[in-house]
């Protein structure tokens, strides 16, 4: 990652913290802009449905229908026109969100090309799906959209003749090309909607929708904004005069305006380029790109853990390939895999405990296999002195937890929180090499790996295979949600961690808290 | 349980959300005409003359050709240009050569132009050749014409009604 963007993800999370303040991580809209994506996307479609209801698509009385609905039925039809604008708005808002953001967050490279690319073609029919929306109303917005829309495409080398002159006076205007319109605008969305889950195809438990309490306050947002400020006509659309000045819908129409300063051929020109840039993004500049899991299949039984774990779908079971009586084999698929150990951890044989020579589970990351990780907690803690000794591990791209090692606190870095098997806190915890553990993951709700945060709680809490160990004293884990720029935080919330240790027991392991339950694990959370 | 003041907080974010989702939707406006002016509008389609005449085919071509290939006149696909002038108040304001689209240069050629101009009485004129004459038009119309605020005036043409029309 570059300074430039480290500087950016800075920013960023700043701005996350204010809204992890005022919403909580679990509400916080900047978490969740795809899935906020998803639910204006609905309520621009079902208030689209029921617009169509009532629109008459002739162009001679489709700015009639429209007023109807926005003045005479303004207690449905008006308030959907309006709840169709206002969605349609924040639609393009959340999607250019999610696009920085996934950028700054530098979460478009490797496997996550394909995600990416697919949603290039999605920013051009949304946009599609907006421009030929404001053209259907037939006002003298739509006549401005209509006639610089088509005057822009006209200078490609498509049409024999400019289609612009459709537009020309109203004495040669024709329904068809508006018919068209109006079937474009029903055409595209749908188009949209089939990229939007090729979009996602890629994700295990795909987030398209947002929390309960955030879609309410959304959809109460929108519908407030509805009320207090109805979405209108610019008056009918006359051929025969010029629209001079019209109230542009700057989310869609931005670039409208450079048409009157630049050539339709530079706007083109800047926009396929933007395009270009988009498309190659994910592959420049160029990076080494961590190796993709690794099947052991001598240690690998095809129980399907790794499988229901991967958060990007790359790991399928399949037939077994080497003769052994178990019917299944984990199969990794190296494009999709996005080296984030997940599936490691999920491994029932990934254990620190395991007495063989060479400690392979059946499933690890190369770059960071479940041995070297032993051997890295292990040689971390030896140096360990005092009365609280801690033991930290933290997410790689995380916060910088090797600034917080001293004499009494060692740090293991590793791919995602979710890369840790529990019993490695068993195995530091219940052997006394530390006298606690605390786990510093990416901000909450926010994981990197999309699902390693939930996997980690469920597993501490007993609740997803493998589990932490009830014998393992919950009172000596901690963990510490953090962005990159949150080391403060990180060491407050270790030394409070340190004082609550020194108060304990000297003993590990005693058992005193042998029921994990989920009250466990967000006991754990708030009190680290 | 959201404590009152985060309630009213997140009530102030979805309310500044929406403002600018509300302000932006139809502001600020945007003029792209001075509404003191009005626009002048030259655009038409029209097919000009080809580029040479047809040639009839001598006995020997046609027994060279295929039975069912053989026309009497050979009439080559490429069409002239038109040359197109505008003229408002005695003034030059166009002149173009418009090419025939197609990738044979077969098809029509077009021309969509706009000329803002202030509004009141102009003197209008335009003139088009579509033959292969290297001087002179073929087609001429001029008019003394009232062009009101924001008009858009068009200049059509049409071959099969007589030539240019205003609009």
């Amino acid at each position: 990652m570059t300074g430039t963007k480290r500087l950016a993800r800075a920013g960023f999370e700043h701005l996350e913290s204010g809204f992890d303040f005022v919403f909580g991580a679990r509400w916080n809209p900047l978490y969740f802009l795809g899935a906020l994506a998803w639910f204006f996307y609905w309520i621009v479609a079902v208030s689209g449905i029921y617009l169509y209801i009532f629109f008459d698509s002739g162009v001679h009385s489709a700015y009639e229908s429209v007023e109807y609905m926005t003045h005479t039925q303004w207690y449905a039809a008006g308030i959907m026109r309006s709840l169709h604008r206002y969605a349609s708005d924040a639609l393009v808002v959340v999607v250019l969100l999610h696009v920085i953001r996934e950028y700054i967050m530098d979460r478009y490279k490797d496997a996550r090309w394909f995600s990416w690319i697919v949603g290039i073609p999605m920013l051009w029919l949304l946009y599609a799906s907006g421009i030929s929306g404001y053209w259907v109303v037939w006002d003298q917005l739509a006549q401005y959209v209509a006639i610089a829309t088509t005057e822009w495409l006209d200078t490609l080398p498509l049409f024999g003749e400019p289609i612009a002159r459709n537009f020309l006076h109203e004495t040669v205007l024709s329904g068809r090309f508006f018919s068209l319109m109006v079937f474009i605008h029903i055409a595209v969305p749908l188009i949209l909607l089939f990229v939007m889950w090729i979009h996602i195809q890629r994700h295990m438990h795909p987030s398209v929708n947002p929390p309960k309490g955030l879609a309410l306050g959304s959809l109460a947002m929108m519908l407030g904004l509805s009320l207090a400020y109805p979405a209108v006509s610019q008056g009918p659309a006359n051929l025969n005069q010029v629209p001079s000045t019209v109230g542009l819908d700057w989310f869609y129409l931005t670039l409208y305006p450079l048409l009157d300063v630049y050539s339709g051929e530079m706007l083109w020109v800047v926009v396929i380029a933007a395009t270009f840039g988009l498309v190659i993004m994910p592959w420049f500049p160029p990076r080494h790109r961590a190796a993709a899991a690794k099947v052991d299949l001598p240690n690998c039984n095809g129980c399907g853990r790794c499988v229901a774990d991967c958060p990007y779908s790359a790991i399928t079971l399949e037939p077994r390939s080497d003769g052994d009586y178990h019917p299944k084999e984990a199969v990794v698929d190296a494009a999709k895999c996005v080296s984030c150990g997940i599936c490691a951890a999920a491994c029932p044989t990934a254990s620190p405990y395991r007495r063989r020579a060479a400690l392979v589970p059946g499933i690890e990351l190369p770059d960071a296999t479940i041995a070297y990780l032993r051997r890295a907690s292990t040689e971390a803690v030896e140096h360990l002195s005092g009365p609280a000794r801690v033991l930290v591990y933290g997410c790689q791209t995380g916060v910088p937890i090797e600034d917080l090692q001293d004499s009494a606190v060692a740090a293991v870095k590793i791919p995602c929180l979710g890369a840790l098997p529990p019993s490695f806190l068993d195995f530091v915890i219940s052997r006394r090499m530390v006298d606690g553990v605390l786990l510093v993951g990416c901000r909450e709700g926010d994981c990197r790996y999309r699902l390693g945060q939930e996997w980690t709680r469920q597993r501490l809490a007993q609740q997803r295979d493998p589990y932490l160990p009830g014998r393992v004293s919950r009172e000596r884990i901690a963990i510490c949600w953090a962005g990159i720029g949150q080391l403060g935080k990180t060491a407050v919330q270790l030394e409070a961690f340190r004082n609550r240790l020194s108060g304990l027991a000297g003993s590990t392991g005693n058992g005193n808290l042998a029921t994990a339950s989920a009250q466990a694990a967000e006991h754990m959370e708030t009190h680290g | 349980m959201v404590s009152p003041v985060k309630l009213v907080m997140q009530t102030m974010a979805y309310a500044g959300f929406a403002a600018v989702i509300g302000y932006f939707s139809a502001s600020p406006e945007y003029t792209h005409l001075d509404p003191d002016l009005a626009l002048v509008k030259l655009s038409f389609s029209h097919a000009g003359a080809p580029k040479t005449e047809c040639r009839t085919l001598t006995q020997q071509e046609l027994d060279e050709l295929p039975p069912n290939m053989r026309r009497l006149t050979d009439c080559p696909r490429g069409r002239v240009p038109l040359l197109i002038e505008l003229e408002i108040d005695g003034q030059l304001v166009y002149r173009d050569w418009r090419p025939p689209s197609g990738l044979a240069g077969d098809g029509a050629s077009t021309v969509y132009e706009r000329f803002p101009v202030q509004p009141g009485r102009h003197q209008v004129a335009v003139r088009l050749r579509d033959s292969r004459k290297t001087s002179g038009f073929d087609f001429e119309h001029e008019d003394a014409v009232e062009i009101g605020q924001r008009q858009n005036f068009v200049i059509d043409f049409r071959a099969e009604t007589g030539g240019f029309r205003f609009l």
